[in-house]
């Protein structure tokens, strides 16, 4: 069977929409416009009553309470909300924050943000896996830490942190603890208690909703966490988050979440073995292939490969009717390969040559297949125009030549 | 990324890809760039000692399509020229022919310096091997 191309490989970038979550957003694009925010009509009840519902779902996949999740524009806007909001908060409790090196420039920015107004940040490099060190993270902290800031799973590699380790260490030096939970939310098992999660963000087109659509966790009790606002105006969503509410975008993420909930095991395993066959499919063929971040604790539907003396652009440029991303520098703006990778220790050479792929709801097997081969064609053909493929084969030691660089 | 016509059409089908036997004195190699930056461009040129006609040109190229493009490009320009001319060839050239955005420019400058490396390569290899003879001669 002839596959239909362009595929659709970019699922940690963003995700089409389920059409289950587009028909349930219509009637509030439509008969139900009001402001959720009116209470004085029908219009605002019907919206209101959208909102509330989605409010339940959001949580339920999270373990939460639905007046725990706060409505925002993206999981940027959420990482910004619970970063800045509990400095600002916390701020005669102390001045030092704990994150990762291998965080969303969201989180990396808002804390380089925070530093420049006086703030203390550590960020803990990460070990080979692309895992936390409990220990280092244990020994970072001190009697002026007032968050610790963690991402769930890694929107590069996929690589998924111990949270309930990470959780104690945090309730047992009573530190807030804040969680990016972007790529994991809806993929995997979540347990907002179990984690021992104070602060978690997410979005809705990671999961299949519409973008322009994140939400905050900010726990209620034990212990009641208080965030300074960072957008003033109406007082909604407790007075954390002003603003009119996106009622036909919360309640596609709401649809979302619901469905990613009652999908998420047989989701998980069918993207698992997608995921699996790729890999197994392309190590067959190919030599020289590096997998980055452990496969053991890594997202169901993400594989991150580093291609051996095949730059990144041009292996894009090969494949350009599969859309993958890649690490290399000439796919970025900043001409800077992959920090993620960098901090896990894979070299600069090899980062130049790693493909993301991520795999979502709509891949088929028929897709891996025919990706497969494009790659495999794609990677021997630009290895026949490698010198360093054919310097390698000739027993050269790359790394210990002495390079032109400009 | 879009790209231009002529650096699909040199990525897809690259003129002159190869190797050519670095122990022949009169072939020079030039080998730019560094695997870190993401770009290394091996140049291989034979050229005559007597008419200096390169006659032959081969490249390979690990990096991005516009450095592809660039050094395949850079192949077709200098076979059967002279060295003088190959040496007057620049940067902007490539550029230019290959409609480069700035931030692909210094594909075309690795294309220029590997040009110049092959070329120094082989001056040096040629009196080498035209010296050597000589002098033992003189002993």
């Amino acid at each position: 069977m002839a596959v239909k191309t362009p595929i659709y490989f970019d699922n940690h970038a963003t995700t089409r929409c389920d059409p289950r979550v587009v028909e349930a957003m219509v009637p509030y694009l439509l008969e139900d416009f009001g402001n959720a925010a009116s209470r004085n009509h029908a219009f605002g009840w019907a919206a209101e009553k959208g909102v509330d519902q989605a409010r339940e779902s959001i949580a339920k996949v999270i373990g939460a309470t639905a007046k725990e999740i706060i409505f925002t524009s993206g999981a940027t806007e959420s990482n910004n909300l619970a970063i800045k909001g509990v400095a600002e908060m916390y701020r005669e409790k102390g001045n030092h924050i704990i994150t990762m090196v291998i965080e969303h420039k969201a989180v990396l920015d808002t804390c380089k943000r925070l530093e420049k107004q006086g703030y203390n940040v550590t960020y803990l490099p990460v070990q080979r896996d692309g895992r936390l060190d409990l220990a280092e993270l244990e020994a970072a902290i001190t009697p002026k830490t007032i968050l610790i800031s963690i991402m769930a799973a890694n929107n590069e590699i996929g690589v998924i942190q111990d949270m309930e380790a990470i959780g104690k260490i945090a309730k047992k030096h009573k530190i807030l603890f804040h969680t990016d939970a972007v790529q994991a939310f809806g993929k995997i098992p979540v347990d907002v208690n179990q984690w021992g999660v104070d602060l978690l963000s997410a979005t809705a087109h990671k999961i299949y909703g519409p973008k322009g659509v994140g939400a905050l966790y900010v726990r209620r009790r034990n212990p009641r966490v208080s965030l300074a606002c960072q957008m003033d105006g109406g007082g909604h969503e407790r007075g954390m988050r002003s603003g009119t509410l996106n009622v036909p975008g919360i309640v596609g993420f709401g649809k979302a979440a619901e469905i990613a909930l009652a999908e998420m095991s047989s989701e998980g395993e069918r993207l698992r073995k997608l995921r699996d066959r790729l890999n197994a499919g392309l190590f067959a063929k190919l030599d020289e292939l590096y997998i980055n971040g452990s496969m053991e604790h890594r997202l169901p539907n993400n594989l991150n490969i580093s291609f051996a003396y095949v730059e990144g652009e041009s292996l894009l440029m090969g494949i350009n009717d599969i859309a993958v991303s890649s690490g290399s520098a000439c796919t970025s703006a900043t001409l800077e390969p992959s920090y993620v990778l960098k901090a896990l220790g894979v070299g600069e050479d090899l980062a130049h040559t790693s493909i993301r792929f991520g795999l979502g709801r709509f891949n088929t097997e028929e897709e891996v297949d025919y990706v497969i081969d494009r790659m495999v064609e794609t990677v021997v053909r630009l290895r026949d125009l490698s010198p360093l493929y054919e310097m390698a084969k000739e027993g050269v030691d790359l790394s210990k030549m002495e390079w032109v660089t400009h | 990324m879009s790209y231009s016509d002529k650096v699909i059409d040199h990525y897809s089908n690259p003129r002159n890809v190869g190797t050519l036997d670095k122990k022949d004195p009169n072939v020079g190699t030039g080998l730019v760039g560094a695997p870190e930056c993401g770009d290394v461009m091996r140049l291989q040129l034979k050229i005559n000692p007597e008419t200096q006609i390169i006659e032959e040109a081969k490249f390979k190229t690990f990096g991005c399509g516009s450095a592809i493009a660039s050094s395949s490009l850079a192949t077709e320009w200098i076979k059967g020229r002279t060295v003088s001319d190959a040496l007057a060839i620049k940067n902007t050239d490539i550029v230019r022919e290959l409609a480069l955005p700035p931030v692909k420019i210094h594909c075309s400058v690795l294309a220029e310096d590997a040009i110049k490396a092959a070329i120094t390569d082989w001056k040096q290899r040629h009196t080498e091997a035209v010296l050597a003879p000589a002098e033992t001669a003189k002993a």
